[in-house]
């Protein structure tokens, strides 16, 4: 094994039922390297990871680390800790009712001669360990006052306190805003130069370009290889992934249009709830595609939940096509034609243990009521129709959701909303965790509705995305609508916006 | 090969038939029965014989250790009903169906018989009425721990400990402090025979076809396991959770009515202090027994009332090979921890190991 090697894993093989998820998957990680995992959903960068860290069980193939003798196989994530591999999911997974320090520490109390846990010396040690990373928190808070981006710092401070060789960051940023994430790349920055090896899960490109050294690139459970950042540009890195030449990402805007003469969908006043999302007024015209920017926790999904009735509304009214409505919670909405997607897939989206089917017909069944079941087949016909709409990778409609790789749930949740036809579709952060392909595809679909008739708001972390579909964009800043910006979007212009600088 | 292939097919369907642990435990009993009477010199399949017998009481009926526990196990049945489905939607028990029981038939008696009487042949009001308000009292009773659950958000254990310990005693107070005898054919009808069948297992098997179509006919199957699952998300999809976690106690009540009714019909009396004690237990256990997880979600009908019945299989077994009835829930305490523990995940992953060592050997 090579001096630098800290992890190799060779011929790597694993199946689930109906799907051949992983075959004959080469890695090898350096010491202090970062090297980014990359493919599109469905492209087995998950199940890698779990198969590294014990929680997959792989059929073939074998796996060295740098200090021990011999195949290590990890049975547990317990295993893979100890042998110095840690991981940070998507999603936290901590207890966000127990305190920072708690959090660090759950499992490996440090404990006083008596048996019992040493509180004061564990919260010192976590308040330094915390500060060494640059991360103001007062440990001794619970883990759920703090922000998502909080929660993934205590999450990578945690694996990192255990002493890994190898750290792994699975899509570590997808939550976090563009601030948070500078903090995120320091912080990985700082490691590296500790020689920590350091496997980054990511669906966006720029940071790759930003952070990584290497790049091993995924495709349908297959390798295809493993580059330097230099020999393999954006465009290059793409086309290994798909597997194909992309088609140009940039241009998928039509002309501009005045909605302004046209219908209006939705007109609030005063709309506000508590906490959230101060008084807004605001008119959304038929056929428009409306972006909400911000940065995260601006209140920009907290807008949308209010229209929705996901977060009741405290004051003000809502006209939806001139009328007045009431909206209690969000059957109401789904009622007068409106969808929302939310943006938590995990808490608010998929229904883990229902088939693709149920999870896909939920909502129109939900319009319809309880009583007027829909007929199996047209269960069927819905789910087999939307499945091959947008393409989602399933091994069969019967299949339970929460077998499906991340992106393909998030099209199973748009087609739960699709096949009810709404008037006006929420879509919050839709193309989080998706593949590049799958996000033009999204973006063009957010563009076909409207060019039915639909209305569309769409939220989104990535500005580029929003600058490009939507034709209007409101912005939010600390749950207050600042501005609205027409016409010509460019990012700058949005940016600026955001920031708060005058225009 | 391909007959092979055929096999190896059917194995894995059989292996991931959801009622495949609670049809097994409940053929586990039955084999105890089978061997016990083959190994005292009775006819080995006495277990399965049903026969005609006279009675003088009753006429002619139905008679034989099959009937015995399908008739037995009615209660139980009724209840595990309603139980699956409130452990579906809430990840909680309800506690209180025992006691709600106690109080419906109560309730019922009370009417019948009329307030502070403790002993009556004639019926104060028409059976209907009685009928009616059992399963009224058992219906509010559920109304009031679903509000506690769904609209207030108490934990489902601590929010039906309340009716569990005050039902029965709200029950004593309806009859004065006295056990009330409706000594009438017509009330007893319920726990006695409807011609050559046993009335309870006709009960029990119209509660259950009113389920089993309900879930059939309807969304409500999945609507109650998209809550139970997660409930923020099938709200945000349009569906009101808290209203069908109501919805699942209330009919949750409303069966502990129908199982206090047919309990109580047994001996034509209300005994408060008796009626249902305990059956709680049983119908929880039942919806373990059946391979429902009690953290929610997934729910399997059949299972749970399969489970209703091995319970009483087991009891009538016991019965059978002589164990005293104070010593009995020990043994049955040792069957369940048998049967529970071959449903544990660890076991059953340890088992799918095996199978797959199995697989690589012979590959």
């Amino acid at each position: 094994m090579d001096q630098d090697v800290v992890l190799t894993a060779r011929g790597i093989t694993m199946t689930f039922p109906g799907v051949k998820a992983l075959s004959n998957v080469d890695f090898t990680l350096r010491k202090g390297e970062i090297h980014a995992l990359m493919g599109e959903n469905g492209a087995g960068k998950s199940t890698l990871i779990k198969c590294l860290t014990g929680i997959n069980d792989y059929e073939a193939g074998e796996m060295h680390i740098a200090g021990i003798e011999g195949p290590v196989k990890n049975h547990s994530t317990r295993d893979a800790q100890n042998v110095g591999i840690s991981t940070v999911y998507q999603e936290v997974n901590l207890c966000p009712n127990l305190s920072v320090a708690e959090n660090l520490f759950i499992g490996r109390e440090p404990m006083t001669k008596f048996g019992t846990i040493d509180r004061k010396s564990y919260n010192k040690r976590s308040q330094k360990i915390m500060d060494d990373l640059g991360i103001s928190v007062d440990v001794t808070q619970n883990l759920e006052n703090y922000s998502l981006a909080i929660q993934q710092m205590v999450a990578i401070a945690r694996a990192v306190d255990m002493d890994c060789k190898v750290l792994i960051l699975d899509e570590p940023t997808s939550s976090l805003d563009e601030e948070e994430v500078e903090k995120l790349f320091k912080v990985m920055r700082m490691l590296k130069e500790k020689g920590v090896g350091i496997i980054f899960v990511t669906h966006f490109l720029e940071q790759v370009y930003a952070v990584c050294d290497k790049i091993t690139v995924l495709r349908n459970g297959n390798f295809v290889g493993e580059f330097t950042v230099e020999e393999l540009p954006r465009v290059k890195l793409v086309a290994a992934m798909m597997g194909k030449d992309l088609d140009d990402l940039a241009e998928i805007k039509g002309e501009s249009v005045d909605y302004s003469k046209s219908e209006m969908e939705i007109s609030a006043k005063g709309l506000a709830h508590v906490g959230t999302v101060k008084p807004f007024d605001l008119d959304i015209h038929k056929g428009e595609v409306i972006g909400v920017g911000g940065l995260l926790g601006s209140g920009r999904s907290e807008l949308a939940r209010s229209i929705y009735g996901a977060d009741r509304a405290n004051t003000g009214t809502l006209k939806v096509k001139d009328k007045e409505v009431k909206i209690s919670q969000p059957i109401d909405a789904m009622n007068l034609g409106m969808g929302m997607l939310p943006d938590d897939r995990k808490a608010e989206g998929i229904i883990g243990d229902l088939t693709v089917r149920e999870n896909i017909i939920l909502a129109l069944q939900a319009k319809n009521g309880m009583f007027k079941r829909l007929p199996k087949a047209k269960q069927d016909e819905i789910a087999d129709r939307y499945i091959d709409l947008l393409s989602i990778k399933t091994a069969s409609k019967e299949t339970l959701i929460k077998q499906l790789s991340g992106g393909n749930q998030q099209k199973c949740i748009l087609a739960r909303w699709l096949a009810t036809n709404p008037d006006f579709l929420i879509l919050d952060e839709p193309t989080r965790g998706i593949d590049v392909g799958t996000k033009t595809e999204i973006q063009k679909l957010i563009l076909k509705l409207a060019g039915e008739g639909k209305t569309v708001m769409f939220i989104s972390s990535e500005i580029a995305e929003m600058v490009r579909t939507c034709n209007r964009m409101v912005i939010m800043r600390d749950g207050e609508k600042v501005n609205e910006l027409d016409g010509d979007l460019t990012e700058e212009r949005v940016m600026k916006a955001i920031a708060g600088g005058e225009e | 090969m391909n007959t092979d292939r055929k096999k190896a097919h059917f194995l894995t369907k059989v292996k991931n038939w959801p009622l495949l642990l609670p049809v097994v435990s409940l053929i586990l009993v039955m084999a105890v029965n089978i061997v016990h009477d083959a190994a005292t010199g009775v006819n080995p399949l006495s277990f399965f014989i049903i026969s005609l017998n006279e009675t003088t009481s009753n006429g002619t009926i139905l008679y034989g250790r099959i009937i015995d526990i399908l008739n037995r196990g009615s209660e139980v049945a009724i209840l595990a009903l309603g139980m699956t489905l409130v452990v579906s939607s809430s990840a909680g028990t309800d506690i209180s169906v025992g006691s709600v029981m106690s109080l419906s038939a109560s309730f019922c008696c009370m009417l019948l018989a009329g307030y502070g009487v403790s002993s009556t042949n004639e019926l104060a009001v028409p059976l209907v009425v009685g009928v009616l308000a059992a399963l009224f009292m058992g219906a509010l009773c559920g109304a009031f721990n679903g509000t506690l659950v769904a609209y207030l958000g108490i934990q489902p254990m601590v929010a039906t400990l309340i009716l569990f310990s005050a039902a029965r005693a709200i029950g004593l107070l309806l009859c004065n402090d006295l056990i009330v005898y409706v000594r009438n054919d017509s009330y007893g009808y319920f726990g006695g025979f409807t011609g050559p069948i046993p009335t309870p297992i006709i009960i029990a098997a119209i509660c259950i076809a009113i389920v089993a179509i309900t879930l059939n006919k309807t969304s409500m199957g999945m609507y109650i396991q998209s809550v139970g699952i997660n409930s923020k998300a099938s709200r945000i999809a349009g569906l009101n959770s808290k209203r069908i976690i109501f919805l699942t106690y209330l009919i949750c009540g409303l069966f502990a009515g129908v199982a206090g009714l047919v309990n109580s019909s047994r001996i034509t009396s209300a005994d408060s202090n008796n009626i249902g004690l305990y059956y709680e237990m049983d119908a929880i256990l039942a919806v373990a027994l059946g391979g429902n997880s009690l953290g929610g979600g997934k729910f399997n009908l059949a299972g749970s009332i399969i489970g209703a019945y091995t319970i009483q299989a087991i009891t009538t077994t016991l019965y059978a090979l002589g164990v005293s009835t104070d010593q009995a829930p020990v043994f049955k305490a040792i069957i369940v921890i048998i049967i529970v523990a071959i449903q544990a995940p660890p076991i059953k992953a340890y088992f799918r190991k095996k199978s797959l060592e199995k697989g690589v050997a012979k590959a």
